[in-house]
């Protein structure tokens, strides 16, 4: 059985004692940030790269990956005890968590989060380590035509699945790329719009354009809004659910497991469209709809479920293909390239216990959150009575240091003022950003694939829709598209991305 | 005939700006070689990006000034706040290597700090004082980050 030979080469590196605390620390510090409105997994992984500098490369991967869904996790927290989602993914979670909270079952809510999560945490693992093989096989039949064909379809979807209107997600998509082409042309070896400024040589950033952005901009924006937390009064005292409760759950659970594993595999999905997607579902299936919005437990199991899972398998098309296919993904390729390790279908097999170490730690993080969390649920609430005007200059420190710490340099710090900037106009006209994060990441290997397939067909642009593979990527990319146009789906869709 | 009205004027700003992106984009790239599409030169790739994004922005304003368009304003913008939080951040830069990172976090801390409505000079330096002991233990202590801590007279 290869998968379990691979799961215990994986469990062998994740389970040594420095890899066992370094999940640790990830699990507790990301919990500890994602506790706190306003910064989502994005900002936090951001925030802390460089505690992982100094890290081995599957020490600091692990670490990173606990950091991810530990902020995820902490954002959920937020959702049920003060009606603020930590990030966009909880945002269903708000609606019955919140309600139940105010019933006084803030514990029994939080309880079925976390045991949500750990379920779908499992699910999503094993599912993981099963498909990684014939993916990673699979992408090995891909040639430039597949690729582009490949990401040109995640960028599609990402702008269907991002808020506002369809066409202006596809323009920050297309800025995104374009402002991935700064810097120095690989076939030509010619600077383009680098305006001879030796940093801009190697492009742009990621890190200090998503910590300009989503860190200091965000900064900006909630600055504006007056900070009235309606936190939860009562002290949380009874976690365990009923035996109704459990009866309830259970399935909500389970299916939202199942449609947060198929949603995170897909470009551009992830763990936001699953919860939405699950809160749908269990809302239509449930046989008491006017429940939902007054506190049905489903309405917290299901997407919570849903995002775990959908959250832990983006990773599979990163490890596999290594294409991003959420902006989170895309901070890890970034996170990723600083410990010299190219994602893509050759990690699996030059370095198998990086890869497996990695698998088997999301496991282990998961199970850590479970135990980390239900107990010290007090201490993370204590955290939002800390008032803002504390918080966020404690933020900004952070991500400068951070940004400094890149590249040991100062025009990184510049980069990321620049696009505080840029951010808040962003902000300002409701201009989605993740679209413009991932142009930016998929842009040069966009670029490069399409070169490269022009070269091979000789200028032939047909070449792309004669391959069946590559055409049926890019058919499915055009029906998306025709989709988002069609009336009742647009109607559908900004009810469904309504914040 | 009210036909030329601009009834959305957030979705006009936004086509406006990819306009001006795709025409600055578009312009530079003219000084690179294009080459043909079998051997693509450094300027041809750019040169479709920005004519795809100059459509996509005319549609975005061709959309905003429709009649059926849906009547949005500009949202109001704090430019106070912004320059308050930007300019910490360029200060920080600045100030890293002459003032060591004890100064620059200080100035980071106190300059974003008026960002805030509800500041206060003691309840700046309390954060100040505690954030800067923290940095030290853990990035420079603890993780043994590259940063100069000190002014770089005592250098």
């Amino acid at each position: 059985m290869d998968l379990f030979h691979n799961l215990a080469i994986g469990f062998a590196t994740a389970a040594q004692p420095a890899n066992l605390l370094y999940a640790f620390f990830g699990c507790l510090l990301g919990t500890l940030i994602g506790v706190l409105p306003g910064l989502g997994p994005l900002a936090t992984i951001a925030m802390l790269l460089p505690i992982t500098y100094a890290l081995p490369p599957d020490a600091a991967l692990i670490m990173l990956a606990g950091i991810y869904y530990g902020a995820q996790y902490g954002g959920s927290t937020t959702a049920i005890v003060v009606n603020l989602p930590g990030e966009s993914s909880s945002v269903v979670t708000t609606i019955d968590g919140y309600q139940m909270a105010k019933q006084g079952r803030a514990g029994v809510a939080l309880a079925t989060a976390a045991i949500g999560s750990f379920f779908a945490g499992c699910v999503a693992t094993l599912a993981i380590a099963a498909l990684a093989g014939p993916l990673t096989a699979t992408a090995l039949l891909f040639g430039p035509k597949e690729f582009f064909a490949l990401m040109i379809l995640g960028l599609i979807l990402a702008s269907v699945l991002s808020s506002g209107p369809f066409i202006e997600g596809i323009g920050m998509v297309v800025l995104g790329m374009l402002l991935s082409l700064v810097g120095t042309d690989l076939n030509s070896g010619s600077q383009r719009f680098a305006f001879g400024v030796p940093q801009l040589f190697d492009g742009l950033d990621f890190v200090p354009l998503a910590m300009g952005i989503f860190g200091f901009a965000e900064i900006v924006k909630n600055l504006e809004q007056d900070d009235k937390l309606s936190l939860v009064t009562q002290k949380i005292t009874n976690l365990f659910p009923t035996r109704d409760d459990f009866r309830r759950m259970v399935p909500a659970m389970l299916r939202g497991t199942t449609l947060g594993t198929l949603l995170g595999v897909l470009p551009g999905g992830g763990a936001v469209l699953s919860s939405f997607a699950s809160y749908t579902l269990e809302k239509k299936l449930s046989r008491h709809p006017e429940q939902f919005g007054k506190g049905a437990i489903e309405g917290v199991a299901g997407p919570e479920s849903a995002n775990n899972a959908g959250a832990q398998t983006s990773f599979i098309p990163l490890l596999t293909l290594g294409v991003p296919s959420n902006v989170v993904m895309a901070l890890m390729v970034g996170a990723m390239n600083i410990h010299n390790i190219h994602p893509g279908p050759e990690v699996m097999t030059k370095n198998p216990t990086l890869f497996w170490g990695l698998i088997a730690s999301m496991w282990i993080g998961n199970l850590m959150l479970l135990v980390l969390n239900l107990p010290l649920v007090g201490l993370w609430v204590k955290l939002l009575t800390i008032p803002y005007r504390y918080l966020f200059p404690a933020i900004m420190v952070f991500c400068s240091i951070g940004v400094y710490s890149i590249n040991s340099g100062t025009f990184e710090v510049y980069e990321a003022a620049v696009f505080c900037v840029f951010g808040y106009v962003l902000i300002k006209l409701q201009l989605p950003a993740a679209p413009l994060l991932l142009g930016l990441v998929l842009g040069p290997a966009i670029e490069e694939n399409f070169r490269r397939a022009m070269v091979l067909s000789r200028g032939d642009v047909t070449a792309l829709l004669t391959s069946p593979l590559s055409a049926s990527l890019l058919a499915a990319a055009a029906i998306a598209v025709l989709l988002i146009m069609l009336p009742t789906i647009r109607a559908r869709r900004e009810e469904a991305l309504q914040e | 005939m009210k036909g030329l009205a601009i009834r959305n004027q957030r979705a006009f700003a936004c086509g406006a700006l990819f306009l001006a992106f795709a025409i600055f984009f578009f312009v530079t790239a003219l000084s690179y070689p294009a080459g043909t599409v079998a051997r693509m030169g450094p300027g041809y790739f750019p040169r479709l990006l920005a004519i795809v994004l100059a459509a996509i922005g005319l549609v975005v304003i061709l959309g905003a000034m429709k009649s059926s368009a849906e009547p949005q304003a500009l949202r109001k913008w704090d430019l106070k706040g912004l320059a308050w939080v930007t300019g910490s951040v360029v200060l920080f830069g600045a100030l890293l290597f002459p003032l060591g990172l004890i100064g620059a976090l200080f100035v980071l801390i106190m300059v974003s700090s008026r960002a805030s409505h509800e500041f206060t000079w003691i309840g700046a330096l309390t954060n100040a004082a505690v954030l800067i002991a923290l940095c030290l233990a853990v990035f420079v202590y603890g993780l043994g980050l590259q940063l100069p801590v000190w002014p770089s007279l005592f250098n």
